[in-house]
């Protein structure tokens, strides 16, 4: 189970109390009548779906009830930020690229090992096999 | 002495406590302290089950979690019966019950085993290959027959009669496994202060000391130090100590479920106890100290009884006292399985023979060995294992072929290695790295905030171990928040080595032989079944798995995994890392069903939600039908009377008289604000800013797509106060759609949302006398037609309590609907009902009231509208506000599809037999002629019985509905086709004249 924190409860809180609610920063037109059919199906159906990181929106739906926004690794699933509804998308490149060797950790925990045994990888053979 | 093999002045227990117990029927002892294993090879018997798939005997292999072959059933009564219990972990207890499994008629006499003799039918994968025809067989008889034959235990049949706990925990520090380097660590972290779990599934901490003689820790022999360390660690505020806790599964972010065990060793539990505690433990840092598991050797026959891993043999001796044999032979290619032999030596044991693969061993405890005077046969292998119930025998011969020789045995100890548990760091979605010098997985890469300790991290002496882990507790507890760290240190010196070893088939099992030497026990894989699989072309680890199933029974390949990759490593001629590990997953041993689900079940699974009056619908014999969650009073029947009959009934007498009906489910949300209306006229297609207070309206709710989304009845209240209505199961998503556009679409609105559903009871008093009924309680309200016409709201007073009276109808008769605060729902239905029955009324249920709106033509989104429903396909274009500028699904409803000709409009549909009631979801078609596939256009989505019509009606989504009214179309049912005229869906009291009646 995941841990989110929440933007305006300012705290993390375990996945269960959150809800999904989709992408994110996808501004609903204040014109939305006349928008085209081209522009009305981006807007309403077409969604990024990228393996990587994703904008979407959560709401805390067991908690304080508030919709924000998060940064999340669709492939590890760490969180990289949250923050409120109605802020700009934020640069993340630093934070995204600052997850040490492991989606959750903050230090890479081989410093902890007295003694790291010998392991070794045996070379990448991709293509051969 | 309890058991013939039992060796006085041996082992921990304390021989005077005594527990019988009980195995197929025959009757044993044992001494408390034992596990169920560890009791019956004190008393001689090592055969203890049959295999899954070819019926051999097995016996005890380990002395652990990691038992493949001794599972047996556990009998506390009818209805506590626990299949594929390990009795290498099953504790005893006076009393104890256990069965044998997977044999009939019985356990040295098993029917089933003809399946070996024809083993050479039952190869890898023969399964998908065999019963293919007929294919409508394999279902009927082929796999419930596969199904019988094979398998393990049976699952008990009764409800489970025990209760299991649940307990969240958070700490700084978890500390998985508790032998040395557990113990250590957890220690280390301790000492600073912070909040520290350790757990170890075993009923005592220490994991290796149980069987290690020759360690000393901080000056004390090793299991001593274990149990003071254990006790000492328990005593300290910040520390949960929890034997018999196996961690199952490894979460994110730090997230371990572990599972406590707490009666299953008890002679008589109590029913206080739970069965089993879940533990879901949320630690900043994690340390993984599992150790390792020992290899079995894989030579011909090496499942037979008798056969098991040397340190299973140590830790029947040194911790319990027993022998496995009188006269035992080994079989290693490492050290580790010399101490075994010397162990047993020691205490007056015959040791047959050493069978070492290695040439030339050298090192103190071969001497040691050899000074014993046991007999080392280096450079040799055991090829065969003779003996069918019991082992009797080795065959040893040059391990590159030669003389054979047979040495009689009566049990053979094995042991090719030791593999670190990586389960659960490999569960942390860790990446594990072969480690090419000592041929083993060791974890490589981290995923999480977590660390490996000791034999799990291919750590192999006590002393680095012990170093490691201190070092790692006190790091763990320094990065998780510890002020002050006080350094541990402790001085541990062993004799013990747990290097080197050898992976795959020994001599005798190679390729060009074709005897059983089994890699997976459990699963009855050999290792000829792996080359079969990699023959057939399975070239990664993954399929190999899938094919021949190695690795993939209960135990989760603990100990046939490295094995099993070794052999396709080198029939496919690559390296191990190329072929690589299979990923482990949760759980690392089996966990019950009910330490999952836990409280969750009977009336606990799911909440139930009850109104204001039930106990009154109760009290008056109503039916109840589920709503969601909601119990809803279906229909009140008199004696006598059927649902049908009476339905009728009360149809008949709300249009008669009146009747009460309890709509306290109903969704209620209170939009307020200064902009409220503006609010409401975004999220509802109705024109709102216009409504005057006191008056209501119908509103329907679209979602962006252009779809009904929900509808329900609105009040204003007043300029800046609305009361929304929504449909029972809509209340939540429609609070949550409302919210949504609130907050991230139109955040400058001044408007907040209040959920009310459970703050009103709602009594809907409806019939031509409803108004009679109502007007004596009101107070301050005058309900006349011309103070409050149809479609009104007054706030005012109700039996002396507040009340919010809408005047409105779901029957379309006369009808109000009395909001109270739900507390005093009941009070006020009662004083209701005691009116009521001056004029006859009746209390009736969600069914009539489904028949009455139906009469009248008032859809149920949900029931009529199924998410692809315009408010023009359910003629309800007249709701729509046609000078807004912009609402929630103004974009959607126009686009192409949703205005095209030909879409499915929602119509009435009479049957052109009255007395045929049609049935709900049925097809409609144009011509029930038509060949195969027949075109069908449309479904009936609601039909009833009225009595107040005389007659059936029904509504039905059908394209093109509404230009087809008067023409007959087609509902065919399996057995007749029902005709039917398209009609409007007004069928009672068309002109509507009775809202005023």
């Amino acid at each position: 189970m995941l841990l989110i924190r929440c933007p305006y409860c300012e705290e993390e809180r375990p996945e269960l109390e959150f809800r999904n609610a989709g992408e994110a920063h996808i501004a609903r037109s204040t014109d939305i009548a006349s928008q085209s059919d081209e522009d009305f199906e981006k807007f309403f159906f077409i969604r990024s779906n990228p393996k990587g990181l994703i904008y979407e929106r959560w709401r805390h739906i067991h908690g304080c009830g508030r919709f924000f926004n998060a940064a999340r690794d669709t492939v590890s699933d760490k969180f990289v930020l949250t923050y409120k509804a109605g802020e700009p998308k934020p640069d993340i490149s630093r934070a995204a690229n600052d997850s040490g060797p492991a989606a959750w950790a903050n230090r890479p925990p081989d410093q902890l090992n007295v003694k790291k045994p010998a392991a070794r990888r045996a070379p990448s053979k991709k293509g051969k096999a | 002495m309890a058991g013939t093999y039992r060796i006085a002045g041996k082992g921990r227990l304390t021989p005077a406590r005594t527990a019988r117990f009980s195995f197929d029927d025959q009757s044993f002892t044992g001494i408390e302290g034992d596990t169920l294993a560890s009791a019956l090879l004190a008393n001689g018997v090592h055969l203890v089950g049959r295999s899954f798939k070819y019926h051999r005997p097995r016996g005890i292999l380990s002395a652990g979690a990691e038992e493949p072959n001794a599972l047996v059933s556990i009998e506390r009564d009818a209805a506590r019966k626990t299949p594929n219990v390990r009795a290498t972990v099953q504790e005893l207890y006076d009393g104890l019950t256990a069965k044998s499994q997977n044999r009939w008629p019985s356990l040295s006499f098993d029917v089933g085993a003809l399946n070996d003799l024809a083993s050479p039918m039952f190869s890898a994968g023969f399964y998908y290959k065999t019963f293919m025809w007929p294919k409508a067989a394999w279902k009927s008889f082929y796999e419930p027959n596969i199904r019988a034959a094979a398998g393990l235990g049976v699952a008990p049949d009764q409800p489970d009669p025990d209760h299991y706990a649940s307990r969240f925990a958070h700490c700084e520090v978890l500390v998985l496994g508790g032998g040395a380097a557990g113990l250590a660590a957890a220690l280390a972290a301790a000492e600073s202060g912070v909040r520290v779990i350790i757990c170890d599934e075993q009923a005592e901490f220490g994991g290796a000391l149980r069987f290690e003689t020759g360690t000393k820790i901080d000056g004390q022999e090793g299991w001593a130090w274990a149990q003071a360390t254990a006790a000492r660690l328990a005593a300290m505020d910040n520390v949960r100590v929890l034997p018999r806790t196996t961690a199952f599964g490894y979460y994110a972010q730090n997230f371990v479920g572990l599972v406590e065990r707490v009666t299953e060793h008890l002679a008589n539990p109590g029913q206080d106890l739970p069965r089993e505690r879940l533990w879901q433990v949320r630690a900043k840092r994690v340390i993984l100290a599992t150790g390792a598991i020992e290899r079995h050797m894989v030579f011909a026959d090496n499942d037979r009884p008798g056969v098991m891993l040397a340190s299973a043999a140590r830790t029947y001796l040194n911790h319990y006292g027993v022998t496995v044999g009188k006269n035992v032979g080994v079989y290693t290619a490492n050290d580790s399985a010399y101490a075994a032999a010397i162990d047993l030596k020691k205490a007056g044991v015959e040791v047959a023979a050493i069978v070492d693969l290695r040439d030339n061993p050298t090192g103190p405890v071969v001497d040691e060995a050899r000074a014993l005077g046991i007999e080392i046969n280096h450079g040799r292998a055991v090829v065969k294992a003779r003996g069918k119930l019991r082992v009797s025998s080795m065959v040893v011969q040059p391990k590159n072929g030669g003389a054979e020789r047979t040495i009689p045995v009566d049990a053979i100890l094995m042991s090719s290695g030791w593999t670190p548990s990586v389960h659960l760091f490999s569960q942390s979605r860790g990446k594990v790295a072969f480690d090419d010098a000592t041929k083993r997985f060791l974890p490589g890469k981290y995923a999480q905030d977590c660390v490996s300790v000791g034999a799990s991290n291919g750590t192999d002496t006590l002393e680095a171990s012990i170093a490691e882990a201190l070092s790692a507790g006190e790091k763990a507890a320094k990065d998780a928040g510890a002020k002050a760290a006080k350094a541990v240190k402790l001085n541990a010196e062993t004799s013990e080595g747990w290097t080197g070893g050898m992976l795959g088939a020994g001599p005798g099992a190679g390729a060009d032989t074709t005897v059983k030497a089994f890699v997976d026990f459990q699963n009855d894989v050999t290792a000829k079944d792996i080359r079969l699989a990699v023959r057939e072309g399975m070239r990664s680890i993954e399929h190999v798995k899938r094919f021949t199933t190695n690795g993939m029974a209960t135990d989760q390949g603990k100990t046939s995994n490295m094995h099993g990759l070794a052999i396709a490593a080198e029939t496919l001629g690559k390296e191990i890392p190329e072929v690589g590990l299979t990923t482990f997953r949760a759980p690392y041993t089996p966990v019950t069903f009910g330490s999952i689900v836990n409280h969750a079940r009977g009336p606990l699974f799911d909440p139930t939600r009850k109104t204001p009056t039930h106990p009154w619908a109760e009290a008056h014999g109503a039916v109840f039908e589920d709503v969601g969650q909601w119990k809803r009073a279906w229909y009140f029947p008199k004696a006598g009377e059927d649902m049908h009959a009476a339905v009728n009934r009360e149809c008949a007498t709300v249009r008669d008289t009146a009747g009460l009906f309890d709509a306290s489910t109903l969704g209620k949300i209170e939009v307020v604000g200064p902009d409220a209306a503006k609010f409401m006229e975004l999220l509802y297609t109705n024109p709102w800013e216009k409504l005057e207070p006191g008056r209501c309206r119908y509103g329907i709710m679209l979602r962006e797509d252009g779809f009904i989304y929900d509808d329900g009845v609105v009040g204003r209240l007043a300029a800046d106060r609305f009361h929304v209505t929504t449909t029972t199961g809509g209340a939540a998503r429609v609070m949550n759609h409302m919210e949504d556009y609130l907050q991230t679409e139109f955040p400058e609105l001044k408007v907040w949302l209040t959920s009310i559903s459970e703050q009103w009871a709602v009594i809907a008093v409806q019939g031509p006398n409803s108004r009679k009924i109502i007007e004596p309680l009101l107070e301050g309200i005058d309900i006349s037609d011309a103070a409050m016409p149809h479609m009104s709201v007054r706030e005012g007073k109700i039996c002396g309590v507040p009340t919010r009276l809408f005047r409105m109808s779901f029957t379309g008769d006369r009808g109000f609907e009395v909001n109270v605060p739900a507390d005093y729902g009941q009070a006020v239905w009662e004083a209701l009902w005691a009116e009521g029955q001056k004029h006859g009324a009746c209390a009736y249920g969600t069914e009539a009231m489904h028949v009455l709106r139906a009469e009248k033509g008032y859809i149920i989104v949900g029931q009529d509208t199924d998410g692809t429903v315009t408010t023009n396909d359910a003629g309800l274009d007249w709701a729509v506000g046609k000078k807004k500028a912009d609402f929630v699904g103004i974009r959607g409803m126009t686009r192409p599809d949703l205005v095209a000709k030909g879409r499915k409009q929602l119509v009435g549909l009479k049957t052109r037999d009255p007395k045929v009631v049609l049935e709900e979801g049925a097809q409609v078609v144009a011509d029930p002629n038509q060949p195969v596939p027949v075109k069908m256009i449309g479904h009936v989505t609601s039909s009833y019985w009225s009595e107040n019509c005389g007659r059936s009606i029904a509504f039905g989504l059908v394209a093109g509905g509404r230009d087809l009214m008067g023409t007959t179309l087609y509902v065919p049912m399996p057995d007749s086709v029902i005709e039917v005229e398209v009609t409007n869906m007004v069928f009672f009291d068309e002109k509507g004249e009775r809202l005023n009646g």
